[in-house]
């Protein structure tokens, strides 16, 4: 069987990560997005991914092929000129995906679920018909916007509308987490769910509050207090001291002593000084250094920033 | 705060004895006179006001309490201004106009402001040579002298010719006015309220009898719980000089600048505090903790991991850990010469409340990882959550 994953897109609600590392390698859970995919289609039996992408191909082709290889999965870029929506690179990708006659996977690469691939196998074949399309209930329908050359506009409604598209309800929790807020949100249910599973991946350090992920190479200081809903990244060194609750620390990052961080994604390599207070979906991006004692309340700040003076109200750091 | 003014007063020669004039109880400063006396071993008496009485009111009032003894003269400070109070200087300064040949009812300190700022005192114009106040207008609405009134005087007993005779011409004209208008009110207080500044020294203006000791030493006006950060700040200045013994040192804690550290405080070696930081008696500063530009006053307790910085920490107020109390500092612009405080309003026009340092009032109550931004609570608040900007009654 065969996949296509929809990478298009400039992964811009998710700045300032995706100014340094295209959205589908920006770690979830410590994991780049697209593996969480990639690995559940390879689970179900999926030998061959088709990604459609529309710009930093080379980074991700370096960086995801040799991870497929280990996985024993083929990997073929399908290079848009430009951002096609969703259908477009469906019809682009047409020739790879009809060279058998199994159906295919289509998804989108922000989204995150415990993926029922095999069930949504078995759900198409019984029915039989041209497509299965995997649905969930969100409180805010309107909150969800499509863009006007979309496979959701252009095909589906002709589709249902020949009883040719059936729906599965999906089972556990499902998130767009294509943004930072709903990125935080995400990672919350998706260690919630590893802990229904009883991953043994969870955390259970001193000082360890609820679902907690840390990289084995991460080090964690004396006295602090981890979580709940936190995600520490490889080499990351946590001084003694610090509270981090609902926050994701990406490869590298350091926070110092005293520090309190709640709602906040560090990017790679960032420096959080002593005593510092970040909070209200902080998100500082690529190597920013946060100096000691500084108060950052929904702050957004781009790459390589020296922090020297509080942000006392929500903003982007230019 | 007026311990600084007594120690002041204490270091003068043959000072016979300290008034404390005021309005408040005598019981709520009973302790703290009997203390000084120990401290200073100094006669301390309270004399408690009936009714408040203006700057010079209550000096006129106790007349007779002030003159016993027939002192040589006396200093008049004002409570709520803190300085390094020149006493001796003005005392010298004032026995040098004497044996001029001049008779000085009253001396005043006065210090250079800002022609801005100067509008919010009372402005002195001088005579260079003689040192004579030729003009005296109390906040005038234009400009009229950069040299203000530092409200430190010293008055020589003759003065209190010069308060009786505004004090009778106040109450003749209170009388006056009272039978004319039929009103039934008996006591009018404001009849004897006295202004210093506008009924007495106005008038001594040009006489040649009032003199000025300008100082370039440091000053400043107390007014708002703000300036009390930046009062600390020159006191402990002051310290380094004069008392540097009340500095704490780093065997304490991690001691950046001027800290001072009450011996009964209790102060973790792991806490990191100042520059401008004064722990009172018994209180408890936990492990981690970073203070700067602060006061906790006795009794508090701030625990571990917590910042706080531009705020007042009132009396047995607890903090949790990893909590955050942070205000906005109000100290004079340090790039404009003889900038004093602007004693800024608590409210804005909007109506919001003007940045400034956070005050807990006593036995606060703030709970573990919250933020406390520039906001004022009021005693024996429980708080639950994080609050800016606030006023939490």
């Amino acid at each position: 069987m065969k996949a296509l994953i929809l990478v298009g897109g400039y992964g811009t609600r998710l700045r300032p990560l995706t100014l340094s590392r295209p959205k589908p390698l920006v770690e979830f859970a410590n994991k780049p997005m697209l593996m969480h995919q990639i690995e559940a289609l390879v689970e179900a039996g999926v030998r061959e991914v088709v990604l459609a992408v529309s710009y930093r191909a080379e980074q991700m082709e370096k960086e995801l092929t040799e991870e497929c290889r280990k996985l024993g999965v083929k990997l073929v870029f399908s290079h848009e000129t430009e951002p096609l929506g969703t259908a477009g690179p469906l019809a682009l990708a047409k020739d790879i995906l009809t060279t058998s006659d199994s159906p295919f996977f289509v998804l989108n690469s922000d989204i995150i679920c415990e993926f029922p691939f095999k069930e949504l196998v078995q759900f198409h074949r019984d029915h039989g018909k041209e497509g299965t399309i995997v649905v969930t209930k969100v409180e805010e329908p309107s909150k969800i916007q499509l863009r006007p050359m979309s496979i959701e506009k252009e095909v589906f409604p002709f589709m249902a509308g020949d009883g040719q598209l059936y729906a599965m309800e999906l089972q556990g929790f499902w998130m767009d987490v294509g943004q930072p807020r709903d990125f935080l949100t995400g990672m919350c249910m998706y260690l919630t769910s590893m802990r229904q599973k009883s991953s043994p991946l969870l955390y259970d350090g001193p000082g360890t509050v609820g679902n907690v992920l840390v990289d084995p190479s991460a080090r964690i200081g004396k006295g602090c207090r981890i979580g709940p809903n936190v995600t520490i990244g490889p080499d990351v060194t946590v001084e003694d001291g610090v509270c981090i609750k609902r926050s994701t620390l990406l490869a590298g990052a350091t926070v110092r002593s005293h520090s309190w961080l709640s709602g906040c994604i560090v990017g790679w390599r960032s420096v959080v000084g002593r005593w510092v207070r970040m909070e209200n979906t902080t998100v500082l991006g690529e190597d920013v250094i946060v100096k000691d004692e500084i108060y950052i309340n929904g702050g957004q700040v781009l790459p390589h920033k020296s922090i020297a003076s509080s942000v006392p109200d929500p903003q982007i750091i230019m | 705060m007026i311990q600084h003014h007594i120690e002041a007063c204490a270091k003068v020669p043959d000072l016979k004895e300290i008034l404390i004039l005021g309005y408040y109880l005598a019981a709520e400063l009973a302790q703290f006179v009997s203390e000084m006396i120990q401290k200073y071993n100094v006669n301390i008496r309270y004399l408690q006001e009936f009714t408040a009485l203006g700057t010079a009111g209550g000096m006129y009032h106790f007349r007779d309490q002030i003159r016993s003894g027939n002192p040589e003269g006396f200093f008049v400070l004002n409570g709520d201004v803190c300085a390094d109070f020149p006493l001796e200087d003005i005392l010298e300064y004032n026995r040098s106009k004497i044996a001029a040949g001049s008779s000085p009812l009253i001396t005043v300190m006065a210090t250079e402001t800002t022609r801005q700022q100067a509008l919010n005192y009372g402005c002195i114009v001088m005579d260079q040579l003689s040192g004579h106040i030729t003009h005296y207008v109390e906040k005038p609405s234009t400009f009229v002298s950069t040299l203000v009134n530092c409200g430190v005087y010293f008055c020589s007993p003759e003065l209190f010719q010069t308060m009786a005779t505004v004090f009778n011409m106040k109450q003749s004209n209170f009388y006056n006015e009272h039978c004319y208008s039929g009103s039934n009110d008996p006591i009018n207080k404001d009849s004897e309220a006295i202004q210093l500044e506008q009924d007495v020294m106005m008038p001594l203006a040009g006489t040649g009898r009032a003199f000025v000791f300008p100082t370039a030493r440091w000053w400043s006006q107390v007014k708002s719980a703000g300036a009390a950060v930046y009062a600390n700040r020159q006191y402990l200045q002051l310290y380094r000089k004069t008392h540097p013994e009340r500095l704490a040192k780093n065997t304490d804690a991690v001691i950046i600048g001027d800290v001072h550290i009450h011996p009964t405080a209790v102060v973790d070696r792991t806490a990191v505090l100042g520059p401008n930081v004064s722990i009172g008696a018994e209180a408890t500063i936990g492990p981690g903790v970073r203070l700067r530009d602060t006061l906790v006053l006795a009794s508090a307790s701030v625990g571990e991991h917590s910042l706080v910085a531009h705020s007042i920490v009132g009396r047995s107020v607890r903090i949790g850990s990893w909590a955050r109390v942070e205000g906005t500092p109000c100290d004079p612009n340090p790039n404009k010469p003889f900038a004093k405080m602007d004693n800024l309003p608590l409210f804005n026009n909007d109506g919001r409340l003007n940045p400034s340092i956070t005050i807990l009032g006593c036995s606060v109550k703030v709970p573990s990882e919250v933020i406390l931004l520039n906001s004022i609570v009021l005693p024996n608040k429980e708080l639950t959550r994080s609050f800016k900007y606030e006023i939490i009654l």
